[in-house]
C-alpha cells in the first residue's frame, strides 16, 4: 500500500492535510470546523447541529435539490455531523470527481442561503431528530449525568441543544453564527484516497485560495471547577430495564493522561472503537468489568466510554440490568473492581493485551480510505496528525505503574457522578 | 487518477481473482486475495434458522447461535474470549429466519487460531447450564428493551400482519414467554440441523488463494455430519387484499415509528433489480428520493422518511418508513400515499432515473475497500447465485432498465389501498 502523507495551510489560514492512497478508485474529502456546541451560548442550545442541516439547504450556484442532486448521482457517500468541539462535512466518491466536491465545499464555506421557509421547515426536521434521542432511556441518562457532572463548561449541554432554543432560534441567529465561524482559517481540509498530490494542491489553492479569512472572536469558554463531592442523579422514565452510568472527569485529548486513560479504560471495560466507518470489533469479555459484572450475574452488559476532547470531558462507564436487579449491589462490585485496578499490581500482559488490541483496530481502520481522511483532521481539532501516526506508539510507553497511579488519582468517588435510571410509568426526575 | 470503467475490470474481485472451492463434505468456499489490507475477514453461513424454530419455541436458533462462544469440548469460554481478545480479533455468530451466520476477522498470524476457533464453536459446543441461563437473561434484557423502541415495535407487528404463518412472520429473537420456555435439549436439536453440505464460506484478505484453500481445507474438511435438515414447509403467500391499520401503543415516546408496505420481489425473483431501481427513485436516492423530499424536506414531518426493499431468498416486502412526531402520524401516511400514487401514474421521469442509475453503479467502489465488503459481497454472489462476474455486470444490468420496466413492476407489486399500516408511539386520540 502506497502512504503518501503531506500537509500545508493556505495564506488564508486553511489547513491541509492529504495522503495519496492507491488501493480503489475513490477519495474521501472531509472539511472540519472548529464549531461546536462547545462555542454556544444560552438561547443558542443546538445551533452548530441546526447550522450543518442548513448547509444542505443550498447555495446560489448548487440550489439545495442540485447539491444533493450531483453528489448522489456520481455514486458518492456524504454527510456531516456536528459534536461537542466541531462540525464536519465529509464526501467518498469516485476520484475522478475531486473537483466536484473541491467546489462544493468551496462554495458552502461562503455562499449559503439561508431562506426563512427552508430554516422552518429544518427547525422541525431537527426537533424531530430531538424527539427520536428522547424516546431512548439512555439519551435521558446521559443529559442528566452530563449536565451534572459539568455546571461551568458549555460540555454540560447535549450537542442537539434544548428544545426552548430550537423553537426560538431566528434565521438571523443563524446566519450570523454561520458567517463568523465558517471561514477558512477556522477549517481544517483532509483527503485521502486515489489522486497525484501535486495536481491536487493545484486544485485546492484553485478552489480555496480566494476564501477571504476573517477575524475569529476570542471565545471566553468557561473553565470547569474540580468537582468537589460525589454526585448522584436519579431519572425515572418509561422502560422494561435499569441502567447505571458513572462517569469521571477525564483528561483533555492531547495530554499524556489520555492515552494512560485508554489504556485503563481497555483493562476494565474492554477497547474502544477506533474507527468510524468498516474495521472490525472486539469483545470485552475478558476484560475486569465484564467479568466481575457479567459473568457474576450482576448486570447483564458492561461498557467503557472515553472521548477525545479539546476540554476535558467524561470518562463513562454503563451498566444495564435486569428491571428487578439491585443498582446498590452492582455498584459495589463495579467498586470492588476499581479498588482492585488501584490497590493490586497489574500485571504487564493485561497492558500489552489493550497494546495488542490496538494495533489489531488500526490495522482494520487503515483498510478503508474514508477512515484514514476522517482521522486526519479529526486528530488536528484537538492536536495535530502526528497524534493518531503516534497513538501506538505513545501506548507502548505506558507501563503498568503509569496506570495504576493514574487510576488512584482518576478513580476518586470525588471526581464522579453516578446516574441511575430507573423503568416506570411516569418520568420524574429527581437530585439527591 | 483512474478510470472508472477499467477499475471495475482490474481493482474487483471477478471471475480471474474469485477463486471458488468446494471441500469433499459439501462446504462451498470463495476467497479473495487482498495483499493491500494487513489483514482478513471470513463469513460463513449455515442453511438453518428461526424458520426451523418449534412451535412456542421462538428465538431458538438465535439462542443456539448465540451459545456457540460460550464454551466448546475445546477450548472454555474464557479461553475463546481470551485468544480473541488478547489479539484484536472478532468473532460472533447470530441466526436470520433461513440461516445461522459467523463473523471473524483478524491480523493475517492469528488466522488459524481463528478459523479453529470457529470450528470448535460450531462442531463443539457444550451448552452448559451456567451459561445458558446466564444467556438468557440477558436476551430476556434485550426482549424488554426491545418492547420500548417504537421502530422494533412497528416492524414486529408488520411483519406479523404481512407474513402471517409464513417463517418470517415471527422475531428471530423470539419473545420473552418463548426464550423462558428454551430447555438444552431444544438447543442441542437445533444444533442438529447444522450440516456442512449447506454452507458457504467467504474470506477476504492478505493471503494468497493457495494459502486460503489450504488453511480451509485443513481445518473444515473433518467436519461430518449424519444430522438431518429438513426445509420447513413454506405456506403459500396470501397477496393483501384490503389495508390493514394498527397503532401499537407505547407510552412515553416523543416520536412515533411508521412502518408500512406490502409484498415484495425475491432476491432471485426477475423482477429485483427493476423493483430495486425504482425503488431507489422513490424512497433512496439523495436524502430519500422522492419521499423523502415530500415528508422531510418540503413538510418538514420526520427526520428520516424513505422506502426500502427488504428482499429476502424465498419473498420480499416493500417497506416504507417514517421517524414523526405523533400528532404528525396521519399527515405522514398520506404524503407517502400520495408519493406511491404519483410513482404508480406515470414512468420515472428520465433525468432521474439516470441520476439513480448513475448512483448505483458510482458507488460500487466505496462497498469494496475494504476485507469486510468483498467477503459480504462474496457471500451474496454464492447465496443469490449472481456469477463471479457479477461485479462486472452489475452496471449493465442496471443501464439496461427502462422507465417503462420499472412502471409494469411496480404495478404488480404495490397498490396504496391494500397495504399494511402500523405506527408504534404515544397513542394519539
Amino acid at each position: 500500500m502506497q502512504n503518501d502523507f503531506s500537509s500545508f495551510q493556505l495564506p488564508n489560514g486553511l489547513k491541509v492535510l492529504l495522503k495519496e492512497i492507491h488501493t480503489t478508485p475513490i477519495i474521501s474529502q472531509w472539511i472540519w470546523y472548529r464549531v461546536g456546541s462547545r462555542n454556544e451560548q444560552d438561547g443558542i442550545r443546538g445551533i452548530s447541529h441546526w447550522v450543518e442541516h442548513l448547509q444542505f439547504k443550498g447555495t446560489k450556484k448548487y440550489p439545495g435539490e442540485k447539491m444533493d442532486q450531483v453528489i448522489s448521482r456520481v455514486g458518492g457517500m456524504w454527510n456531516a455531523m456536528t459534536y461537542l468541539d466541531w462540525t464536519t462535512y465529509y464526501e467518498t466518491l469516485p476520484s475522478r470527481e475531486i473537483d466536484l466536491v473541491l467546489d462544493l465545499e468551496a462554495d458552502r464555506m461562503q455562499h449559503s442561503i439561508y431562506d426563512e421557509d427552508e430554516i422552518n421547515a429544518e427547525r422541525t426536521v431537527v426537533i424531530s431528530e430531538l424527539e427520536g434521542n428522547q424516546n431512548e432511556p439512555l439519551f435521558h441518562l446521559n443529559s442528566a449525568v452530563q449536565a451534572k457532572s459539568i455546571t461551568e463548561h458549555p460540555y454540560h449541554y447535549e450537542v442537539i441543544g434544548t428544545l426552548d432554543d430550537l423553537q426560538r432560534m431566528t434565521r438571523d441567529q443563524l446566519y450570523s453564527y454561520y458567517q463568523s465561524h465558517y471561514a477558512p482559517n477556522n477549517a481544517i481540509l483532509s483527503i485521502a484516497g486515489d489522486f497525484n498530490t501535486k495536481e491536487l494542491i493545484e486544485k485546492i489553492e484553485r478552489s480555496f485560495s480566494t476564501i477571504p479569512s476573517q477575524k475569529q472572536n476570542v471565545e471566553n469558554i468557561p473553565e470547569e471547577p474540580s468537582q468537589k463531592e460525589e454526585k448522584y442523579v436519579e431519572i425515572k422514565g418509561p422502560g422494561d430495564a435499569l441502567y447505571i452510568q458513572i462517569a469521571y472527569h477525564a483528561p483533555r485529548a492531547d495530554s499524556r493522561q489520555f492515552f494512560i486513560l485508554s489504556v485503563l479504560d481497555s483493562l476494565l471495560a474492554g477497547p474502544s472503537p477506533l474507527v468510524m466507518f468498516g474495521g472490525g470489533s472486539i469483545s470485552n469479555r475478558t476484560s475486569r468489568l465484564y467479568q466481575a459484572l457479567v459473568e457474576k450475574d450482576i448486570t447483564v452488559s458492561v461498557n467503557g466510554d472515553i472521548q477525545a476532547t479539546l476540554d476535558p470531558f467524561l470518562h463513562t462507564f454503563v451498566l444495564t440490568l435486569s428491571p428487578d436487579a439491585d443498582p446498590q449491589k452492582a455498584l459495589r462490585a463495579f467498586d470492588e473492581e476499581i479498588n482492585r485496578i488501584q490497590q493490586e499490581n497489574i500485571p504487564p500482559q493485561e497492558i500489552e493485551r489493550a497494546i495488542q488490541q490496538a494495533e489489531a483496530m488500526f490495522a482494520y481502520g487503515s483498510e478503508n480510505i474514508t477512515n484514514q481522511a476522517f482521522w486526519m483532521g479529526y486528530s488536528s481539532i484537538f492536536a495535530d496528525y502526528s497524534w493518531y501516526e503516534q497513538y501506538l506508539q505513545r501506548l507502548r510507553a505506558i507501563s503498568a505503574a503509569d496506570v495504576q497511579a493514574f487510576a488512584r488519582e482518576h478513580f476518586n468517588t470525588k471526581n464522579r457522578t453516578i446516574g441511575v435510571y430507573f423503568p416506570t410509568e411516569e418520568e420524574v426526575q429527581n437530585d439527591k | 487518477m483512474t478510470n472508472n470503467n477499467t477499475a471495475r475490470q482490474t481493482y474487483f474481485p471477478n471471475e480471474q481473482t474469485i477463486h471458488r472451492f468446494q471441500l469433499a463434505n459439501g462446504i462451498t468456499v470463495l476467497s479473495y486475495s487482498n495483499m493491500a489490507s494487513k489483514s482478513l475477514t471470513i463469513f460463513g453461513m449455515l442453511g438453518s434458522g428461526s424458520a426451523w424454530d418449534k412451535p412456542g419455541k421462538t428465538g431458538t436458533a438465535n439462542f443456539t447461535a448465540s451459545m456457540l462462544m460460550r464454551g466448546s469440548k475445546t477450548n472454555s469460554f474464557q479461553e475463546i474470549n481470551t485468544k480473541l481478545e488478547s489479539v484484536g480479533a472478532g468473532l460472533s455468530f447470530g441466526a436470520g429466519t433461513m440461516n445461522t451466520w459467523f463473523q471473524g476477522h483478524s491480523l493475517i498470524k492469528d488466522f488459524p487460531m481463528l478459523l479453529s476457533l470457529i470450528y470448535g464453536c460450531l462442531k463443539e459446543p457444550l451448552f452448559q447450564e451456567e451459561y445458558i441461563e446466564r444467556l438468557r437473561k440477558q436476551l430476556l434484557t434485550s426482549l424488554l428493551i426491545r418492547d420500548q423502541d417504537t421502530q422494533a415495535r412497528a416492524s414486529l407487528e408488520f411483519n406479523k400482519i404481512l407474513y402471517k404463518d409464513y417463517p418470517y412472520g415471527g422475531p428471530v429473537d423470539g419473545y420473552p414467554d418463548t426464550i423462558s420456555q428454551i430447555t438444552r435439549e431444544d438447543l442441542l436439536q437445533h444444533h442438529n440441523t447444522y450440516q456442512p453440505s449447506n454452507a458457504i464460506i467467504t474470506i477476504s484478505g492478505a493471503l494468497s488463494q493457495q494459502e486460503i484453500e489450504s488453511i480451509i481445507k485443513d481445518q473444515f474438511e473433518q467436519w461430518t455430519s449424519k444430522a438431518k435438515n429438513d426445509k420447513p414447509h413454506f405456506p403459500e403467500y396470501i397477496p393483501l387484499s384490503t389495508e390493514t391499520r394498527v397503532h401499537v401503543p407505547i407510552k412515553g415516546k416523543s416520536q412515533s415509528d411508521i412502518q408500512m408496505g406490502t409484498f415484495g420481489p425475491s432476491r432471485t425473483s426477475p423482477d429485483y433489480y427493476t423493483a430495486f431501481l425504482g425503488n431507489h427513485v422513490l424512497g433512496q436516492f439523495g436524502l430519500y428520493g422522492r419521499i423523502g423530499k415530500s415528508v422531510r424536506i418540503k413538510a418538514g414531518l420526520a427526520y428520516y422518511a424513505l422506502s426500502s426493499l427488504n428482499a429476502l431468498p424465498e419473498i420480499g416486502s416493500w417497506e416504507f418508513n417514517a421517524g414523526v412526531n405523533p400528532s404528525n402520524i396521519e399527515k405522514a401516511i398520506t404524503l407517502i400515499k400520495e408519493e406511491i400514487n404519483r410513482y404508480l401514474d406515470e414512468p420515472l421521469q428520465e433525468e432521474e432515473l439516470e441520476d439513480s442509475k448513475s448512483h448505483l453503479i458510482g458507488r460500487l467502489p466505496m462497498s469494496l475497500e475494504s476485507n469486510v465488503g468483498i467477503a459480504n459481497v462474496l457471500l451474496s454472489i454464492e447465496r443469490f447465485d449472481l456469477g463471479l462476474n457479477y461485479i462486472q455486470n452489475y452496471e449493465n444490468w442496471i443501464s439496461s432498465i427502462t422507465p417503462e420496466q420499472i412502471l409494469n413492476t411496480s404495478r404488480r407489486y404495490l397498490d396504496p389501498q391494500k397495504m399494511v399500516i402500523i405506527s408504534a408511539g404515544e397513542k394519539t386520540q
